[in-house]
């Protein structure tokens, strides 16, 4: 018992490396307990998690299950006209109570023994509860009204879902900061989305891997050469990113301005994002213009793991879901707006090739986490260098910089006392 | 006639597979029609009407600029497939055109030795015979699946 007390000390120490946000600990990726402690304190804490849109549950009785981390969780639209979520886990022994992924229902079932749920998560029926013939059943002093899953908090932004366990994180809007809400807003714009298509992409990497790479203005166009060749998202283009306060919310943009001489940085620099190649059919990046504005590409993401895409005319919501230290199933929805026109649905579908899982500049995304987690085996105790543009986490005119990674970070030690 | 309409799309669906899954991408392409939708899917968006791909083409030139791009811009992991096809099923045919269903079954072999199932599903495919050459004028790719391992950088 004491070997095993003086060997556990003496593992490499899962206490944070410095104060600074600079440095990454290779073990927060690796670590079982580490992702036990992220589920408690950052997904079931003061978070707010994406979980549907609002249009993917139009009528009484639709419902959706998801997950906010990897907690199974069901949204459903009762009779009121209010969406209610709660905990996809049955109050009786812990079975899953619904295992489509969408449906509509009058209520909800659990197979294992038929303890039923309203629309809301109530408990409302246990099954041979008074037992048969006056014998068996559960005892007189069994209240229903005291067993049932855990319910979320629920908040809209623009028609997306969010869902928080915590009864302390402030209002959505509030959480977000005007600069996130407002943008979440510019995409959706008032209207009516429309779902084109759903994939997932499974990664082979821990879930914040994912989520840094998101964050991460700086590789963008250097590893993705399609963005870069086609001029979707040069460096030197006008953009920036804006980091709110708590550091876990991010946007990354980038603004055509079609006047501006191009510039020799990467032919100076030798970056093997300097090759051309032509397109046999340009189609695919004939755009129509769908903002007031000229930003071209909005990565924004909420802590911990929602991204709202727009990339021309591709508009995607991403969702992030933990399934082990090692594995993440990233949940691509594409979007298309009941507003389009038959040809702005066409630009929409063509451009979904810039995205997903075959995406011409988000595939790279789907291994680039998986050749990190190869990379660090073994590394638990060695540590990432995220200086680019400095220590801070602040928001940038600039986009050679890792100040939204630092951010993600600083929200991360944040949630988990760290 | 059927029985020739059977054995022209084998003979053609196998030269097919055979071209992806010896590397020879370029050659792709020309198993379609100028004029030609090639959309990669999974059966729950192909049974909900969703109309977004993995992939989606609209011309043999779409087609082109995929295989350009993962030789000269994508990165990812040196992998081959292995397709295992069934036998096509004649949905329609006439003169000029045979509608087909065809189940396929992928492995995805890894640069060290990794092989998994990667996909299952089935082509549902429009030939145009052009007198015994015939071409894919439309091949939708229904996965069984909603999940893709990584990354889909091959097309199937």
């Amino acid at each position: 018992m004491l070997d095993q007390i003086i060997h556990s000390k003496s593992e490499p120490g899962h206490v944070w490396p410095s104060e600074s946000l600079t440095r990454v600990p290779y073990w927060i990726f690796q670590d079982p307990d580490t992702y036990a402690a992220e589920q408690k304190l950052i997904f079931q804490g003061a978070s707010w998690n994406y979980l549907c849109l609002s249009v993917e549950l139009k009528n009484t009785g639709d419902f959706i299950t998801t997950f906010v981390g990897d907690t199974p969780v069901i949204v459903a639209r009762d009779s009121d006209g209010e969406l209610y979520a709660f905990e996809n886990r049955c109050a009786h022994r812990g079975a899953l109570i619904a295992l489509e992924p969408r449906g509509n229902t009058k209520d909800f079932s659990c197979v294992y023994h038929a303890w039923t749920y309203d629309r809301q998560g109530n408990l409302k029926g246990v099954a041979f509860k008074d037992g048969i013939k006056g014998k068996g059943g559960m005892p007189a002093s069994f209240c229903m009204e005291q067993h049932n899953p855990r319910k979320l908090r629920l908040a809209e932004a623009f028609g997306i879902v969010f869902g928080s366990f915590s009864n302390d994180v402030p209002p959505l809007e509030e959480h977000l900061g005007e600069e996130i809400y407002s943008r979440i807003g510019r995409v959706m714009n008032g209207r009516t989305p429309v779902v084109l298509g759903r994939f997932t992409q499974a990664l082979p990497n821990n879930w914040k891997l994912y989520m840094e790479n998101v964050k991460d203005s700086y590789h963008a166009s250097i590893l993705h050469l399609f963005f870069t060749t086609f001029e979707l998202n040069r460096l030197s283009q006008t953009g920036g990113i804006i980091v709110d306060a708590s550091g876990g919310h991010h946007i990354s943009f980038s603004a055509i301005e079609p006047d501006a001489a191009r510039d020799n940085e990467y032919a100076e620099q030798d970056i093997r994002s300097d090759s051309e190649f032509k397109l046999a059919d340009p189609s695919l990046l004939q755009s129509f213009k769908e903002f007031p504005d000229n930003v071209t590409l909005q990565i924004l993401s909420v802590f911990p793991t929602f991204v709202l895409q727009q990339i021309q005319n591709a508009i995607a919501v991403r969702q992030v879901v933990p399934r082990g230290t090692g594995r993440t199933d990233l949940h691509w929805t594409l979007l298309g707006f009941a507003e389009d026109t038959p040809e702005q649905r066409l630009v929409r579908l063509k451009q979904a090739n810039l995205v997903g899982p075959a995406g011409y500049i988000s595939m790279e995304d789907g291994c680039v986490g998986g050749f990190v987690q190869r990379g660090i085996a073994g590394a638990g105790g060695e540590q990432a260098v995220i200086e680019m543009g400095g220590a801070g986490a602040d928001s940038s005119e600039s986009r050679v910089t890792e100040a939204s990674v630092r951010g993600f970070w600083k929200a991360y030690r944040a949630g988990m006392g760290m | 006639m059927s029985q020739d309409v059977v054995n022209l799309i084998n003979h053609v669906q196998g030269a097919y597979a055979r071209c992806i899954d010896n590397g020879q991408l370029e050659a792709w392409p020309d198993f379609f029609e100028e004029n030609c939708t090639y959309k990669i899917t999974t059966a729950d968006n192909y049974a909900q009407g969703l109309e977004a791909g993995v992939i989606f083409a609209n011309s043999r030139g779409m087609l082109r600029d995929r295989v350009a791009s993962l030789r000269e811009a994508n990165i990812y992991e040196r992998h081959v497939y292995r397709h295992f096809l069934g036998q096509p099923w004649i949905l329609a045919e006439d003169a000029a055109e045979v509608s087909s269903e065809t189940s396929f079954f992928v492995a995805r072999i890894m640069r060290d030795g990794t092989t998994d199932v990667y996909a299952t599903g089935r082509y549902l495919d429009v030939y145009r015979l052009n007198g015994g050459a015939p071409k894919l004028r439309e091949r939708i790719v229904v996965c069984d699946s909603s999940r893709f391992d990584t990354l889909l950088a091959l097309p199937l």
